[in-house]
């Protein structure tokens, strides 16, 4: 899958009150979500945001809650991938069971700059900045999770556990 | 080469006779946790995937905890999704108001959690049950609707960051103050991935309700897991709950091999912390107490799944005795459950709380997430026990909160500015 939009960035420790604030979780419907995606960092997100786009950002994106409403919003907004040095442990499960392309790739984030066009191959593992004619490689997913991404997510593998019981 | 505790307990769960870190395991879930949040996610998401019926209705446990008593319209549509998911699978642990508590201080107290046991809960606190030598960690909806269908979860056995705690903390210095310090030390992806196993003589001399608010904050150092060994106090703790529960009669005790292998060992001598509070916008972006005397405060919020249980209303309230709260601040309880209230109750501990002019709430998370029951105006700062103090966390983006123990938060209620005990005339020695 190749994805190429504009990079919004951001630093490092990007949490999910701010991913989604906790004033708008009374509700799960994705596009209301989506109405509210980054407010608390950058208000102007929502207005600038375009089908396709791109977050860069530093380490440890995601940090604090569980909710999976800070994927969901992500994805919702338009955006189509996030690539960050890392990821905090709750939201990179959650980001591969809701379905949100997310990318390792420290270099790539360095040298971004708002605005810039990137391109995302999730299956060659490449993070092209297109503004700036470099690209980088992307870390690898670990074999098993990669088998969730292909049978369509979590859900999906645990039907074929449960078979006919739960199902 | 030995296994740490949580490789032992996850060994287990997987029905393997050793795991190592990196390693992906199906492990078996002895709990399943949601609240009034994440539940109604993961409820559509497992009707939307065409599940009709959960594992084990005695393994799950729906509390509504966040947003309840009903804040709102919407708040109240989001809990009658839980509700009526609890009463269509007849789900044995779903705690309506007047019997819910917020859930990691409930779920324990009930007796849920027992040594040995897998959790996992679709709310980022659950590893704070590693304080009863269980493995619990925070995951999504997606994955707490999986785990009602399947009573299994994927987990990536992680490393292990060891801290071994020397020394024996001043007076003032709380559990609390240990993990504020810690995650002060490594940052707040400092133990990303890891299990924190907490260690050391300072660790064995810590009450139960400290332990819980160490392990509580594990998640704010990045950590998947916080856990602290066996002993003679967790088997007291276990043996005071309610008959036939679960800590009472199930459970197995694993303890961490001498010769086990850790991903980083750090020694902390506990003599030297200080009563520590964390500044805007990040836990680990930490400070003295005794440093901040300029800072003046609006609100204090003593309470929440870090610090809400009797022993932390108990240290709040050996300051605020027969002081009153600042003119200018507002105090707001959050106690853990109806049965911390009502021990607050039967021991003079609310008595002496209202007395001094703070607002005693019902078990809710409420303001702790800025969700409702004392949310912050622009400008406006609170010193709060809880566990995050990120932008707009208690309210507006305008606003701050400095973390702190239940000691430093009730000096600062007296003082209207943040202070330690000492500062505001407090007797030494506290409730240990
Ligand atoms: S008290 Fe605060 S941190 Fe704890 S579960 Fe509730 S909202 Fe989360």
């Amino acid at each position: 899958m190749i994805f190429e939009g504009k990079a919004h960035t951001y630093g490092r420790d990007v949490d999910t009150d701010v991913i989604i604030p906790a004033r708008y979780l009374t509700t799960n419907d994705p596009d209301e979500l989506a109405k509210h995606a980054m407010e608390d960092i950058d208000a102007e997100f929502v207005a600038r945001v375009r089908p396709g786009d791109v977050i860069v950002a530093g380490e440890n994106f995601g940090c604090g809650s569980s909710r999976e409403h800070a994927p969901v919003a992500i994805r919702a907004s338009g955006v189509a991938v996030v690539v960050a040095a890392s990821f905090a442990r709750i939201f990179y499960r959650n980001a591969i069971n809701t379905g949100l392309p997310i990318v390792v790739c420290a270099d790539a984030v360095t040298d971004a700059e708002n605005g810039d066009v990137m391109r995302v191959d999730l299956s060659a593992g490449t993070v092209e900045n297109v503004t700036k004619g470099k690209t980088y490689r992307s870390e690898a997913f670990p074999p098993f999770m990669q088998e969730l991404i292909d049978r369509g997510g979590l859900l999906e593998y645990v039907k074929s556990r449960v078979g006919g019981e739960g199902a | 080469m030995g296994s740490t505790i949580t490789e032992k307990i996850l060994a287990r769960a997987s029905g393997l006779d050793e795991v190592k870190p990196g390693q992906i395991i199906e492990a078996r879930v002895d709990l399943v946790l949601a609240n009034d949040i994440t539940a109604p996610l993961g409820i559509a998401e497992f009707e939307k995937a065409g599940f009709s019926k959960v594992f084990d209705p005695a393994r799950i446990a729906l509390v509504p905890d966040h947003f309840t008593p009903n804040k709102d319209i919407k708040a109240a549509g989001q809990a009658k999704k839980v509700r009526e998911f609890a009463r269509k699978h007849q789900i044995v642990n779903y705690f309506e108001v007047g019997r819910v508590g917020i859930e990691h201080v409930l779920l324990p107290d009930a007796g849920m959690v027992a040594p040995g046991d897998v959790v996992i809960g679709a709310d980022s606190h659950t590893c704070t049950y590693g304080a009863v030598a269980a493995f619990s960690t925070g995951v999504g909806s997606t994955d707490f609707a999986a785990a009602m269908a399947w009573g299994h979860v994927w987990l990536r056995v992680p490393e292990t960051f060891k801290f071994v705690y020397s020394g024996t903390p001043s007076p003032w210095v709380t559990g609390k103050d240990l993990m504020l310090h810690t995650i002060g030390l490594i940052g707040v992806d400092g133990a990303l991935y890891q299990a924190m196993e907490f260690t050391g003589p300072a660790i064995e001399a810590l009450s139960m309700d400290e332990r819980f608010s160490m392990c509580n904050m594990a998640i704010e150092a990045g950590g998947k897991s916080g856990i602290v060994g066996f002993d003679e106090k967790t088997t007291r703790y276990l043996q005071s709950r309610p008959d036939g529960s679960r800590a009472r009669t199930a459970g197995q005790v694993f303890a961490s091999d001498r010769d086990a292998e850790y991903s980083r060992v750090l020694e902390i001598d506990a003599a030297a912390v200080q009563p520590t509070v964390s500044k805007p916008h990040l836990p680990s972006n930490t400070a003295a107490a005794a440093d901040c005397a300029d800072i003046t405060v609006d609100q204090v919020v003593i309470g929440s799944c870090t610090n809400g249980r009797l022993h932390d209303l108990h240290q709040a309230a050996s300051i605020l005795a027969g002081r009153k709260v600042h003119p200018d601040v507002r105090c707001i309880i959050l106690p853990g459950t109806q049965d911390v209230c009502l021990e607050a109750i039967a021991d003079g501990t609310m008595q002496t709380l209202i007395e001094a002019g703070c607002a005693f709430s019902t078990p809710t998370c409420g303001a702790c997430l800025g969700g409702h029951m004392g949310v912050l105006a622009e400008g406006e700062r609170a010193v709060a026990t809880t566990n995050r103090n990120f932008v707009g966390r208690m309210g507006h983006t305008g606003s701050e909160v400095y973390l702190a123990s239940p000691y430093v938060a009730a000096a600062s209620a007296i003082a209207g500015h943040i202070a330690t005990p000492e500062e505001v005339g407090a007797a030494k020695g506290g409730s240990r």
